[in-house]
């Protein structure tokens, strides 16, 4: 079991916003934050890796205690064992992918764990290269390995795939699930995108403000859910916000109501992803 | 034209750069990442060299380090250093006069590295040196190989300072660039000439070739 009690003064845009969040989190599990920008969510994580100093907070990790400032416990970031990976993935530019991985092995860990995360992730042709010459996708999905090259305890995600577009954004959150069950992590994902929260989380907490809104039990387990790529048919105005879709799906035709914004940049003949969920 | 002072601003150069590499880098550090009240105050007194007047700078040094003071009296009689009129005041002398212009470089660099690689290396657990120097100095490159080129350049190029400090002393303390002004003053303009040239020329090599290197022009990985 995870505790996560945290507190602190930040100033917002708004003026002065209190974090104040208490919450815990069972081992393996998949938690999701999510909430508007300025809700906290990325201090949170922050102040969970050691990146941010909370002014008051307890941090738990099974038997281990990271952080208990009433007790002046407050572990270094380098000795909290945690995968994390940035929105702007953060990696070494002057290292290849390989090296990237390598750079994150501990002193007398055993090499081969590199050689499993690069077929896990399946960047092996690219294992020389250095980072500049990759896509943003393939970029995160180093990220994402050098992460998990230490076996943390905890692997924190901040809006790791805001910067991709949606179909590698698809085939990121299938990584990240394939991961998160092979090394048996516990994981805590920054989003505010509620299709990737379904699709990944456990559960999901909203924030806002600074404090937890809502917690969701998500029981929808990835394989009652599937994707279809289809071809856009028509895009109809509804209303001022609101349009319907009409997508071809093989031989068949759907139509789904869309946030007009959405579909700004698409137009007909455009491929577009569609996912569906098995309520049962 | 003797080659001995120009043997003497080669070394100079060199010995000085050196000293400025191992201590530019930390003060650079420190100035790039600190929160400290006092910065602005130690980041004035570093760029100082840049508007004063040479020497005003060797003025103080030679009142400071004069056997006759304090310090340059215990100096010589403790330590057995001699810094006025010697070779070690010059490359003292160069080191303060020269250190923004190898400070200014890597803190620029150092405060361009984003924020994510620093700590993307923290939580993998390194250390803030191991962070240092196998992350953030290869990260700076550029801003290292600007720093060193005009730390060596600018020391080559020094006058007033080392005229107040070191004087004229063949083999100890002329350098070309006080060869120059004597032979001018002897009339030598054949001399004063050569000397020129070949400052010219090798400050001008070196110029270049950093703008090639860091404009693109030559690949960076053969560095």
């Amino acid at each position: 079991m995870i505790q996560i009690a945290l507190k602190k003064k930040m100033k917002a845009a708004i003026g002065e916003m209190q974090i104040e969040v208490d919450f815990k989190v069972k081992e393996r599990e998949f938690i999701a934050l999510y909430g508007a920008s300025g809700a906290g969510k990325t201090s949170i994580l922050r102040m969970i890796a050691g990146l941010l100093k909370p002014d008051k907070g307890i941090l738990k990790i099974g038997k281990e205690t990271w952080l208990d400032t009433t007790n002046k416990i407050d572990i270094k970031i380098q000795q909290r064992n945690i995968g994390f990976v940035f929105q702007d993935y953060g990696l070494f530019p002057n290292m290849t992918v390989r090296e990237n991985l390598n750079y994150a092995l501990q002193k007398q860990q055993y090499k081969n764990i590199i050689n499993e995360l690069i077929d896990i992730v399946e960047l092996g042709d690219l294992q020389n290269q250095k980072p500049a010459k990759l896509s943003g996708g393939q970029q995160q999905r180093v990220a994402l390995a050098r992460a998990i090259v230490r076996k943390p305890k905890l692997l924190l995600l901040d809006e790791p795939l805001s910067a991709l577009d949606v179909e590698m954004r698809a085939k990121l959150q299938d990584y990240l699930i394939k991961v998160h069950q092979e090394y048996n992590l516990t994981t805590i994902l920054v989003s505010h995108d509620m299709q990737e929260i379904h699709k990944m989380a456990d559960t999901s907490y909203q924030l806002d403000k600074g404090r937890i809104l809502k917690e969701n039990k998500n029981f929808i387990s990835p394989d009652f859910k599937t994707e279809f790529t289809g071809e856009i048919i028509q895009i109809v105005r509804e209303h001022k916000k609101l349009c319907k879709v009409i997508i071809k799906i093989g031989d068949n035709k759907i139509e789904l109501k869309s946030n007009l914004s959405k579909m700004e940049n698409k137009k007909e003949g455009d491929k577009i992803n569609v996912s569906a969920i098995l309520k049962i | 034209m003797e080659w001995e002072a120009l043997f003497l601003t080669f070394k100079l150069a060199a010995i000085t750069t050196f000293i400025l590499v191992i201590i530019s880098i930390p003060i650079a550090y420190w100035l790039a990442f600190t929160k400290s009240k006092i910065k602005p105050i130690l980041e004035t007194l570093i760029s100082m060299p840049l508007v004063l007047p040479p020497t005003v700078l060797g003025f103080y040094l030679l009142i400071i380090f004069s056997p006759s003071s304090q310090l340059g009296g215990w100096l010589q009689e403790y330590i057995g250093i001699q810094l006025i009129f010697s070779f070690t005041g010059l490359v003292f002398a160069s080191v303060i006069y020269s250190l923004p212009f190898m400070v200014h470089p890597i803190q620029a660099g150092f405060t361009k590295i984003p924020n994510s690689i620093i700590e993307a290396s923290y939580v993998l657990g390194k250390s803030k040196l191991t962070t240092l120097i196998r992350v953030m100095l290869p990260y700076i490159k550029p801003s290292l190989l600007t720093g060193i080129v005009l730390g060596f350049a600018h020391t080559i190029g020094e006058f007033g300072v080392v005229l107040m400090i070191g004087g004229n002393i063949p083999g100890k303390t002329k350098v070309a660039s006080i060869a120059i002004y004597d032979e001018v003053e002897a009339l030598n303009y054949e001399a004063a000439n050569e000397y020129s040239l070949v400052l010219f020329g090798v400050t001008f090599s070196i110029l270049l070739i950093v703008y090639l290197i860091n404009g693109g022009y030559i690949k960076r990985s053969t560095l």
